[in-house]
């Protein structure tokens, strides 16, 4: 199956995506990641404030029939949630990488993005996952 | 063999077609270290009728209360169950089928459970029910639990009041995971409200109260809720769910969780199991709510139809970060109190209610015209249950009762040893006048016999 | 348009003023205002109950049960869940009067047959599994696992080994006994099952390291439907390194005569009375799930316990070690009934028959469908259930687990467990049972086997499967998105 994996763009094994602006990053779940999940119905969101470590769990994604835990792929403080989105939670479905975003955090250290994965090496931890 | 289809031409067909010739193959798996040698200690088989037998012979050492009057309660109620309930729950189209996890064959569990939810919504003027949970004890504990967990904090306040055996449930599952459990005093047969305000503080999980409570009178639960929300707690109430046939429903009191024991809705005493735990909330805690529920839907055509829902909050998804663990809950109870609450319905419920009130009022004015019989809280207010301090003990007046084949009240001295010498009395629409007189004139026999 | 054959709500049904029949007595004492008896300011206004006739109820609740699929109506091989048939004979004994209509409180010296019976069923089961002692009091499996694992909380305690805070479970276990574990407070801490589906024992080993392991809980025969060989290394294992070995027995079908989880070095475990000793299931319970226990952890099980003195049965209340107590009363009485009644139809020739037909039965569907779908770690033998994998069909048709189990309904038969071991992908988890006849499972086969074949030939009919229910599948986003828990007209107006 096609996946979705835009070549921008940061990624988690844990597929979470992470995209850079400023001093700012995005952070959503990837395609693949909604994919088997399959229609999500819930999301738990930090509020804005929250101060992460990387690999804290910042929130869960629910479908009807799995749990997933949000794991910040960085350090640093929540500066948004997209809480707009938590009415129309299909919105992580079909538009995973824009409208679907879930927090904004302010880095507490950018070198923490350069490590890590690519959208090859990421595709490749989905591909092992299989489909 | 009792209820095995295979004959052993079968057997031996299904041995071969697997390439074996006996039974032992199957038993590879198994060390011989650990295969059983021996014979269980165990009889040898009964024909049906010998076990007829055996089990009547043993039935037959009890007392049943179909023969004697029971005027027990203390949790376990003696309320009539209309025929047709037994007649339908057991169906074995309802009493034989698993839990409900594939909807399309499922629809009659499915559908009676969304109905037993919104009765148990419409008795308690509760937001959202769940499908069952074991009993009213461990409904409680649950229930302490849930608001400990939603609000962070550690202490369980308890009415002393409450069922003494549900504070024992509270603290054993309490003991395990570190909380502590508070008594809150009583005063005249109810919570004793201000040493209530003086024992709430910013660590307070829950306030827990029972209406009516244990001694049957009812609480000031305006000001238990009340006293409990300024603390930041949550307020949970066990209730009497034939009382709220006449009394206000929790929710309009503000509860934040409701329970109970629903054995009386339709289910048979049975020595005290199984039982109906309901459990109902606030809208607010869908998401840390225990249990089961069900939900309506459409299927792929566009036709109404029930399904289990909200089912990430349940162990088998989220395994240890669940809401709970329970699993099998206690369906077909269930089933019986919901076809009890449409057999009864709107005036059937109010009319139980009502005749256990007067049932006990009276039996309550007979019983305290007995020289010597003086009501334990005479400023209380009771529904179905009163105590009695009495001139002679509690336990020898019951063994005399047993004689005029009725069971008496509970010795509350068992529970309460500032209460030696009283007795607790339940009084259910099933007794006649006829037999409250007996019941009060055996008592009034042995007053006046002089026996201490 | 497709024909609504939807039954209406009882609510729909009601009708002002209509009642049921002459259930109650008039009043015969004098009559007193409840609002004086009460305060007015106690009373409720609404009762929003349905006001339906007799005849109205059962028709309604006939219907209703019309749309449920039973084992009195069909095969039912809902693996772990151990649908064998619930002799009739049960429902009469729970039913004598000597046994429903005893209230828990009444003295003692009234309800000796009842407690007799207990003592009895406890000391079968304890025999059955070759342990000391018993109690009935859990409600059903999971909270015999949470009161398990409160007893292996006290016995470290009474130890001082309170460091103990970790329950090692394998990846294959019922949801049931993490979550059992962390309600009593501890970290659960999971290890892989091996290439062969049973516990890895390096796996094990290394979970045991550090000496704060509590318990290990394991179900035997596991989840996959293996029997742990290695059992007895697995519990001395355990044992050495200080901690205590629960057995998960939902699967004690599979042993009853053949082997004995006490003989294996368990140091408690559950039954599931609704499923190994055939109490009916009743759309979601009531159950029993009966802990018994090795001397080690007698003295905290929970109060009351029965003791026999000569002829006489007693509750001993004071037990200054127990854990307390987990039910209002003493559990599940009318179950143990049924329980009891079983176990005396069986004997203990027909205990042991029940698990060989078990085993067979299972045994001879792996065999049977061993070409068709793959078998779960593709052991020679099986115990009282197989576990298939939908992976083939999923490859060849994008036709899932799910799919199968729909599919299966359009035959008439209720389907396996789905998702269950999630070790297991795709897994179709199927349990017989003994009182099942070859007859019955060889057209259970067929329909297995026909249904591959449409996975290659028509996967859309299995796609798109069940065709024949009263619904077919149910929006469950929709369920969980607009959620409708109540009948919401009743609390308008
Ligand atoms: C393996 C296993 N363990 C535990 C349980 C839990 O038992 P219960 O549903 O009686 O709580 C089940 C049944 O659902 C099971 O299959």
């Amino acid at each position: 199956m096609a996946q979705n994996i835009p070549a921008d763009l940061k990624y988690t094994k844990s597929h979470e995506w992470v995209r850079v602006e400023g001093d700012v990053v995005v952070i959503g779940i990837t395609d693949h990641a909604q994919d088997s999940l399959g229609d999500i119905v819930y999301l738990d969101l930090p509020e804005a404030g929250r101060v992460l470590a990387k690999e804290d769990t910042f929130g869960e994604v629910e479908s009807v029939k799995a749990v997933s835990e949000l794991y910040s792929p960085v350090s640093g403080e929540v500066v948004e949630a997209n809480t707009g989105i938590q009415d129309s939670t299909e919105v992580v479905n079909t538009d995973p990488y824009e409208g679907g975003w879930l927090i904004k955090v302010r880095l507490s250290d950018p070198s923490e993005v350069e490590a890590l994965l690519s959208a090859e090496e990421y595709g490749a931890v989905a591909d092992a996952e299989g489909h | 063999m009792a209820y095995i289809s295979n004959t052993n031409e079968d057997r031996a067909e299904m041995l071969s077609a697997m390439g074996f010739t006996s039974f032992d193959a199957l038993l590879a798996p198994l060390p011989p270290a650990i295969r059983y040698q021996g014979e269980l200690n165990i009889p040898t088989a009964l024909d049906e009728g010998g076990v007829l037998r055996r089990l009547q012979q043993l039935a037959a050492k009890n007392v049943d209360l179909e023969s004697h009057l029971c005027f027990l309660g203390a949790g376990i109620y003696d309320h009539f169950r209309p025929v047709v309930v037994g007649m339908l729950a057991v169906r074995g189209e309802f009493a034989t089928a698993y839990t409900p996890y594939q909807p399309e064959v499922s629809q009659g569990t499915l559908q009676a459970i969304y109905e037993y939810q919104t009765l148990i919504c419409g008795l308690t003027n509760m937001d959202i029910s769940n499908a069952s949970m074991y009993d009213g004890a461990t409904g409680l504990a649950e229930a302490a639990l849930m608001a400990t967990s939603i609000l962070n904090r550690g202490d369980i306040v308890v009415s002393g009041a409450v069922n003494p055996l549900y504070r024992q449930v509270i603290q054993t599952y309490a003991n395990v995971t570190g909380y502590r459990v508070v008594e809150v005093p009583t005063a005249e047969g109810v919570t004793d409200t201000e040493r209530l305000s003086e024992i709430v503080n910013s660590q307070t999980a829950c306030v827990v109260f029972q209406q009516p409570n244990f001694f049957g009178n009812l609480e000031d639960v305006e000001t238990l809720t009340e006293t409990a929300h300024k603390a930041g707690a949550l307020a949970i109430s066990a209730v009497d769910p034939i009382s709220l046939g006449l009394l206000k429903p929790p929710g309009d009191y503000g509860v934040d969780i409701v329970l109970g024991e629903g054995q009386s809705l339709g289910n048979a005493m049975g020595f005290g199991g199984p039982l109906l735990g309901f459990f109902a909330c606030n809208k607010r805690f869908v998401r840390s709510f225990p249990g089961r529920i069900v939900g309506a839907t459409q299927d792929s055509q566009g036709r109404r139809g029930y399904t289990m829902t909200l089912r990430t909050r349940e162990q088998d998804i989220r395994r240890e970060k669940a809401t709970s663990n329970i699993c099998t809950n206690q369906a077909l109870l269930a089933l019986c109190a919901t076809i009890y609450l449409c057999e009864l319905g709107k005036t059937g419920l109010r009319h139980v209610a009502d005749l256990s009130l007067q049932k006990a009022h009276y039996a309550f004015q007979q019983l305290c015209a007995i020289e010597g019989v003086k009501p334990l809280f005479p400023n209380a207010k009771f529904f179905k249950e009163f105590a009695l301090s009495l001139p002679v003990s509690p336990s020898e007046l019951n063994t005399s009762l047993l004689q005029s084949k009725i069971v008496g009240g509970l010795d509350l001295g068992a529970y309460y040893p500032e209460f030696a010498g009283s007795s607790l009395f339940c009084v259910t629409e099933t007794k006649t006048k006829a037999g409250i007189d007996a019941l009060v004139s055996a008592t009034e026999g042995v007053v006046k016999g002089g026996k201490a | 348009m497709s024909k609504d054959t939807r039954e209406p709500l009882i609510f729909d049904v009601s009708r002002p003023g209509r009642v049921a029949a002459n259930l109650l007595p008039k009043c015969d004492v004098p009559y007193q205002s409840p609002s004086e008896l009460l305060g007015a300011e106690s009373l409720r206004e609404k009762l929003p109950l349905p006001e339906v006739s007799e005849l109205d109820v059962v028709r309604h609740f006939t219907h209703l049960s019309q749309r449920n699929y039973s084992i009195d109506a069909g095969f039912y091989p809902l693996g772990s869940c151990t649908m064998k048939y619930n002799p009739k004979i049960n429902e009469k004994t729970a039913g004598l009067p000597g046994f429903a209509a005893l209230h828990p409180l009444q003295p003692q010296e009234t309800v000796q047959g009842a407690l007799e019976l207990i003592y009895e069923l406890q000391k079968m089961l304890a025999e059955i599994c070759g342990m000391k002692a018993t109690t009935l009091q859990p409600s059903a499996g999971a909270h015999g696992e949470l009161l398990a694992m409160m007893m292996v909380q006290a016995y470290h305690a009474e130890r001082g080994d309170t460091q103990r805070n970790i329950v090692v479970i394998p990846d294959s276990a019922h949801g049931t006994n993490p979550a059992s574990a962390a309600r009593c407070g501890f970290k659960v801490k999971g290890i892989p099952s091996n290439e062969k589906g049973c516990t890895d024992l390096a796996g094990l080993e290394k979970a045991l390291e550090g000496g704060n392991v509590a318990a290990l809980m394991l179900t035997n025969p596991n989840t996959v439907g293996l029997f742990e060989s290695d059992i007895q290394q697995i519990c001395q294992m355990v044992h050495d390194a200080g901690g205590l070995v629960y057995c998960d027995g939902a699967n004690m079908n599979a042993m009853l005569g053949l082997t004995r989880p006490g003989d294996m070095g368990f140091d408690v475990m559950h039954f599931n009375l609704h499923k190994t000793f055939s109490t009916p299931h009743g759309g979601g319970g009531p159950g029993c799930g009966a802990v018994s226990v090795q001397a080690n952890l007698e003295p905290y099980l929970p109060v009351p316990t029965v003791e026999k003195e000569g002829d006489t049965f007693r509750w001993k209340f004071d037990n200054s070690k127990s854990v307390g107590k987990v039910h209002s009363f003493y559990g599940a009485f009318l179950i143990a009934v049924r329980a009891y009644t079983y176990i005396l139809s069986l004997g203990k020739e027909g205990l042991r028959s029940a698990s060989e037909n078990a085993l067979i039965n299972a045994n001879y569907i792996r065999a049977r469908l061993a070409d068709y779908y793959d078998v779960a770690y593709n052991a020679p033998i099986c115990m009282h259930e197989v576990v298939f994998s939908a992976n083939r069909q999923k490859r060849e048709g994008d036709v899932r687990a799910m799919d199968i189990s729909k599919r299966l309904m359009d035959y008439g038969f209720h389907p396996p467990t789905n998702y269950f071991p999630l070790i297991v992908p795709e897994a179709l988890m199927i349990e017989p049972t003994e009182t099942e006849s070859k007859q019955t499972i060889d057209s259970f086969i067929e329909a297995m086997i026909a249904i591959a074949k449409e996975t290659q030939e028509n996967p859309e009919i299995v796609r798109t499967a069940p065709h024949t229910t009263l619904v077919s599948r149910l929006d469950e986003t929709m369920a969980v998105k607009n959620l409708d828990l109540r009948y919401a007209p009743l609390f308008e107006e």
